[in-house]
């Protein structure tokens, strides 16, 4: 079976971000750029589904512009075997990008598509469970765990409450938490071996999908600061404040 | 104008970042705000949630597929009596981010995620990377689905309303999901998200065994448990305790981090505490940044004294 891995470019977790002085968004001109976090999770999932026989293909597939290549290269040099970028120079909001991706899925023909819950920039948590929608497939988010057999995926999820356990028929939707699996990284022979690798670059123009933005972003602006704290000597004095101070103690 | 809020719940009670998403639902302008409520064996849940100040009817939806809330069935519920409404709200919770996206897609709605404001019908404030920046977002979607950032909103009362129940039927068993098990962490203490105080573990604490240190002090000061990242990854704390960008959400009175160094992926569940408390032996432990108040001293001896004191 074939595993369509979805990642997305990202601003890298550790870089603190600005926010444009005219507010119109986020800085990311000269910022260092990573694959989403919950995206290496994703295919380190597929690669462990082909190592362990139930995957045989794994396709990493990505929406963005040429940049996002980059990205690709390392889904690629991580042991993914194919790469596809669905190249546009659009922001594009996850109803967009599940459409996108819905016509992947009908051009690869996968059985399982894995990809992280969130994206870090956006935060929506959305784009899985739309492609599944989509798709008519059953979704397992929150993946913490999953184990294939039969045409079937038993999958525990990170729920609120603790662990749910779900049986999905294949073809599903996976999205995964960061507890799934650690995510390997690529060596420099495979980081060779993946600039050979085929990367297919298709229109997202060309694919007959309106993914016109339907939120328009007014303003964007930092958070409210906090105020500044004070070190404190010692315990009794910490419970002076709570309990006299700011009186959240009893 | 009428708003449908589904609440979340457990078939037995409402749960309360359901009335935050009605308050949120109130500030829509002039709208019946109805409460759809789906589940098995949940009339309980329905009287209470006619009870919520504010709301004018309640829909009551039964059966067994929708005991455990599965994405599927609760999107497919929900879409079936979706009809005029002008928005659709639900708890940006596990449940709402699981099933609301499903039927976004169904009804070809860009979502709106996790607000925490509303600035008018069509136009709300949401976090981005991880609450380091503040988007207030319109939407130009006949239908505006939404979920809410229960923290950010005051919970609208319990009591005072009189709405009428009225049943609706369950849409569909989606055949390819099945409820296998469920593995739920015990506690009889207040629920982390609404607690007005938590007592919160990090990498510092050092062990599973070590992490129970927190229970005493949490029990003395009627405090929740909360986890970074690093603590749960590390297995002293189980996935349900875990505050932060990707686990929970939470603004208690006053949030007591303990050996927690304070990425930006746990700022983002706990910075708008009121008051934060930072024990950490590192000065330079980001935490302090936050913090209202801060000890630079070792954990382990700041609890039995915390303890001792109270």
């Amino acid at each position: 079976m074939k595993v369509l891995v979805p990642v997305k470019r990202v601003i890298d977790y550790n870089v603190k971000i600005r926010v444009k002085s005219d507010q119109s968004g986020v800085e990311t001109e000269n910022v260092k750029m990573a694959m989403n976090p919950f995206d290496e999770v994703a295919i380190e999932e597929a690669l462990r589904m082909r190592e362990a026989g139930v995957a045989t293909e794994v396709v990493a597939v990505s929406i963005g512009t040429d940049k996002s290549q980059e990205t690709l290269r390392t889904a690629l040099a991580m042991g993914a075997d194919e790469a596809m970028l669905i190249q546009t120079d659009a922001d594009v909001e996850p109803l967009g990008v599940a459409k996108l991706l819905h016509k992947a899925v009908e051009k690869v023909g996968p059985e399982v598509v894995i990809l992280g819950k969130q994206a870090i920039d956006d935060d929506s948590n959305q784009t899985g469970q739309m492609l599944a929608a989509m798709l008519d497939w059953p979704q397992g988010t929150f993946a913490s765990k999953a184990e294939f057999s039969d045409g079937k995926v038993a999958l525990s999820r990170e729920t609120d409450d603790g662990i749910e356990t779900l049986n999905l028929s294949l073809p599903a939707v996976i999205t995964t938490d960061l507890r799934l699996n650690e995510p390997r990284y690529p060596n420099l022979p495979n980081i060779m071996k993946a600039k050979k690798k085929p990367l297919e670059v298709i229109q997202a123009d060309s694919m007959g999908v309106d993914f016109a933005s339907r939120l328009t972003v007014l303003k964007v602006e930092e958070p409210a600061e906090r105020e500044p704290g004070v070190i404190l000597g010692s315990v009794d004095e910490l419970i002076d404040k709570l309990r006299n101070v700011e009186k959240v103690i009893s | 104008m009428s708003v449908l809020v589904v609440a979340e719940h457990n078939n037995s009670e409402l749960n309360a970042m359901t009335l935050s998403a009605v308050s949120a639902a109130s500030q829509l302008g002039d709208s019946d705000i109805h409460l759809l409520v789906a589940g098995e064996n949940c009339g309980d849940v329905a009287k209470q949630a006619a009870a919520v100040a504010g709301v004018t009817k309640v829909f009551h939806a039964e059966s067994a597929g929708l005991a455990h809330a599965i994405g599927e069935n609760v999107a497919a519920t929900v879409g079936s009596i979706a009809g005029d409404y002008s928005h659709i709200l639900a708890t940006a919770t596990a449940s709402g981010k699981n099933w609301m996206p499903r039927l976004a897609a169904q009804l070809d709605v860009q979502q709106i995620s996790d607000i925490t404001a509303v600035e008018s019908a069509d136009t709300f404030v949401r976090p981005i990377y991880a609450g380091n920046a503040m988007a207030t977002v319109q939407s130009s979607d006949a239908t505006k689905l939404i979920t809410v950032r229960s923290t950010s909103f005051e919970a609208a009362a319990d009591t005072g309303g009189s709405a009428s129940v009225e049943s609706v039927d369950a849409a569909g068993d989606f055949a390819g999901t099945q409820f296998v098990s469920e593995e739920v962490g015990e506690s009889d203490r207040p629920d982390l998200v609404s607690a007005k105080v938590v007592v919160s573990g990090g990498r510092g604490m050092g062990s599973e065994e070590n992490f129970k240190i927190l229970e005493p002090l949490a029990e003395k000061l009627g405090a929740a448990i909360g986890a970074s990242r690093a603590a749960v990854d590390a297995g002293y704390a189980p996935n349900e305790l875990q505050v932060g960008q990707t686990g929970k959400v939470v603004a208690p009175d006053v949030y007591i981090a303990f050996g927690i160094s304070g990425a930006i992926q746990h700022l983002a569940g706990m910075k708008e505490s009121k008051v934060i408390v930072a024990v950490n032996t590192d000065e330079d432990a980001p935490i302090f940044q936050v913090a209202s108040y801060g000890l630079v001293m070792d954990l382990f001896d700041v609890i039995p004294q915390l303890q001792e004191a109270l």
